[in-house]
């Protein structure tokens, strides 16, 4: 794997006694008479004759050692990665030259010049299915060579032939895999201990013991119920969540013969909210009250929906309004509005950005980790519930490995960051 | 295994799959409702296997994972049509029944079409949507700039109204927890402001002390959004992306099914 030192490619070595600087000097010698005149100025009295001086020999260049070039570790294909150790001690002004040749042809061109110290270079122009050589040596800016021209070069260090492919693991997300795989292990063997029967405490959500308070409102109201799913795509986990919790809410309102609106921005979430809520109705043995006006679509635009959205509150008056999903710079004219129409609010957020909005202006809210919650405390099946738990557990080990964190760095154990690093 | 692979292997798990479900699931109902779970498994996984295996057919240019990204972008077009077709049929209905504000659907399907109208024009005369060679704008720009954008704007500038409003509201020192709101959040406002040195503008003899209460009101302000606020946002992020991935989970294993309107899950 080791690099294998070689000749200079191509640049013979030049013998200095014969070099180029007496030759600019305009003064052909043999070799023979030019050791002579060396001889007779070196045994001449000091300060007799101009003495005729030749210049140093320029510096031999060391040579970088353990050169090897190996398909980069982890990655998706296309690069290399070449790796050495620079000489000690290494001038003043030196680069190291990366070249590149594809065997057959010998020749190598120029790549990429790396500074001294960086040790590694990834060639990411390199391409899967090809083989490369590839030379690295070292190379003098300032220091002239035997013709007396800057940019000498040392020693070429010359790799075996490699060749670039994609791999079946990223090493570097070791410890973001192993997590992951711990958490699934909290979660799956909590979703066993609920599924044996093992009684599981949830904390109280006040958020979600409203639900059937505000449904219950409307019913005694005679006023509909609007459900407002955020505004994202069901690519977005919460607008998942917020569909699990609609179908909850749906179910409630077929049970009380309360009438829902479910206002829709995303195509994707009106298609997915029509069908909870149809499932709902159609679970507690109600179609007759389902309407396939209930889901509608409203438009694209996110301002043209807050509109449209907020006139209906406006217009209609709902005794309680849902906005649990994921909401933008709409959430505060939506509960806003939704508030000076005096309507009950319960509103479910994970991104802390818009929370306070909803804090200030909703009766009720779930924060973060309570909207992820809300299916499995709303329906109190156990298997949910057991997720819930496991969830819990994944905290505690999170908190445990936090505290272990602050110690471990405030006593200048970096090695503890570099465990947690994920790339 | 090349990109190829990784097509192949999509059409495979999203069109032959369901198509086959569907079909034997006609005989069998029990069957129709398994097929989205299989499908939500495959969808969830490829994107995870994709954060750890760095294989062209998953997650290179054109693998599984970014291809799958692309599919989405198709489905949702073929949604938006099924929302569009729900928008004309819904206004249809209220306008033909007479329904309670049914003139409202008049003026949505007048713009409706008005834009479609426009946006179909420019690409039958590849106009396109934007500006004509003399630099005037297509009729659909036209619209979009002079009645579309301010209007859009109209609705964002309500914000600051509703934020006073919200402000005034969750600033009431009703109790302990709104007292300490109210204080913390007079101090940011204060802080982020030059309202001291603004006062003392009249005042040279108390520029100096009014400068020093400026900056200390500053730093206060700097600590409470950086130590209680910050402390509180990520105890609210790490309690979220637990709570989502658990979620995921539950959605990958086919354990939480109520998105997909089937109910109860086991």
């Amino acid at each position: 794997m080791f690099g294998r030192s070689c000749d200079f490619g191509g640049e013979k070595p030049v013998d200095t006694t014969t070099g180029g600087s007496l030759v600019s000097a305009s003064v052909r010698l043999t070799a023979s008479s030019l050791v002579v005149l060396t001889l007779l100025l070196c045994a001449a009295p000091a300060g007799a004759v101009a003495p005729v001086t030749t210049p140093p020999p320029p510096p031999e260049l060391p040579a970088p050692t353990a050169f090897v070039a190996v398909d980069r570790p982890g990655d998706g294909g296309n690069a290399i990665l070449l790796t050495w150790t620079d000489p000690a001690p290494l001038p003043e002004g030196t680069v190291l030259e990366v070249r590149r040749s594809e065997p057959p042809a010998d020749e190598f061109g120029e790549l990429q010049t790396v500074k001294p110290g960086a040790q590694r270079y990834v060639d990411a122009s390199a391409e899967d299915g090809k083989t490369y050589r590839y030379e690295l040596r070292v190379r003098g800016v300032e220091t002239p060579d035997s013709l007396g021209i800057a940019g000498a070069v040392g020693p070429a260090l010359v790799s075996d032939p490699v060749s670039p492919h994609d791999n079946w693991f990223r090493t570097e997300r070791t410890n973001s895999l192993l997590a992951v795989l711990l958490f699934i292990t909290f979660i799956l063997t909590s979703i066993a201990a609920a599924r044996s029967g093992k009684p599981i405490f949830i904390r109280r959500i006040a958020g979600l013991n409203a639900v059937d308070e505000a449904i219950g409102r409307a019913t005694e109201l005679g006023k509909k119920v609007l459900y407002i799913p955020g505004i994202q795509s069901m690519d977005e986990i919460q607008t998942i969540a917020s569909i699990a919790i609609l179908g909850h809410v749906a179910r409630a309102t077929a049970r009380y013969g309360t009438d829902l609106d479910v206002p829709n921005k995303d195509p994707l979430t009106f298609v997915s909210a029509r069908e909870a809520v149809h499932s709902a109705y159609l679970a507690e043995g109600r179609p007759d009250l389902y309407r396939e006006e209930m889901v509608h679509y409203v438009t694209y635009d996110q301002f043209a929906y807050t509109a449209a959205v907020s006139a209906q509150m406006t217009r209609e008056k709902p005794a309680a309004i849902f906005l649990v999903g994921y909401f933008f710079a709409e959430s505060l004219i939506l509960a806003e509005t939704g508030q000076s129409t005096g309507a009950i609010q319960i509103a479910g957020q994970a991104d802390p950005t818009q929370l306070p909005f909803f804090v200030a202006t909703c009766d009720y809210t779930l924060i973060g980790e309570e909207l992820y919650a809300a299916s499995a405390y709303l329906s109190r099946e156990p298997v949910l519930l057991g997720s819930m738990r496991g969830q819990d557990i994944a905290k505690a080990v999170l908190l445990a490995v936090g505290i272990i964190g602050i110690i471990a760095v405030s006593l200048g154990a970096t090695w503890f960051v570099d465990l947690v690093r994920t790339q | 295994m090349n990109a190829d692979f990784g097509r192949v292997m999509l059409v495979v798990l999203f069109a032959l799959i369901p198509i086959a479900g569907i079909a034997l699931g006609m005989r069998a109902p029990a069957l129709r409702s398994k097929i989205p779970l299989l499908v939500a498994f495959f969808a969830g996984l490829i994107p995870i296997f994709s954060m750890y295996i760095p294989k062209r057919f998953l997650s290179g240019d054109g693998g599984m994972s970014p291809r799958l990204d692309e599919w989405l972008i198709i489905v949702a077009g073929f949604a938006l049509l099924l929302g569009i077709t729900n928008v004309i049929s819904n206004s249809y209905r209220k306008i033909s029944r007479k329904e309670r504000n049914w003139p409202y659907a008049i003026v949505l399907l007048v713009g409706l079409f008005t834009m479609g109208g426009f946006g179909i024009y420019g690409a039958v005369s590849h106009q396109g949507t934007g500006f004509l060679p003399d630099g005037s704008p297509t009729p659909f720009r036209w619209v979009e700039t002079t009645v579309f954008q301010p209007l859009q704007s109209t609705i964002f500038a309500l914000l600051a109204f509703f934020m006073a409003s919200a402000a005034f509201r969750a600033f009431r020192a009703r109790n302990t927890e709104a007292t300490i709101l109210l204080i913390a959040g007079a101090i940011v406002m204060i802080g982020r402001v030059p309202l001291i040195e603004f006062l003392a503008a009249p005042f040279p003899a108390l520029q100096p002390a009014a400068a020093s209460a400026g900056q200390f009101m500053g730093k206060a302000t700097e600590w409470i959004m950086d130590v209680p606020n910050g402390a509180a946002q990520s105890g609210i992020l790490i309690g979220a992306a637990l709570g989502a991935a658990s979620m995921a989970i539950r959605v990958i294993l086919g354990i939480e099914r109520g998105y997909l309107g089937l109910g109860k899950g086991e």
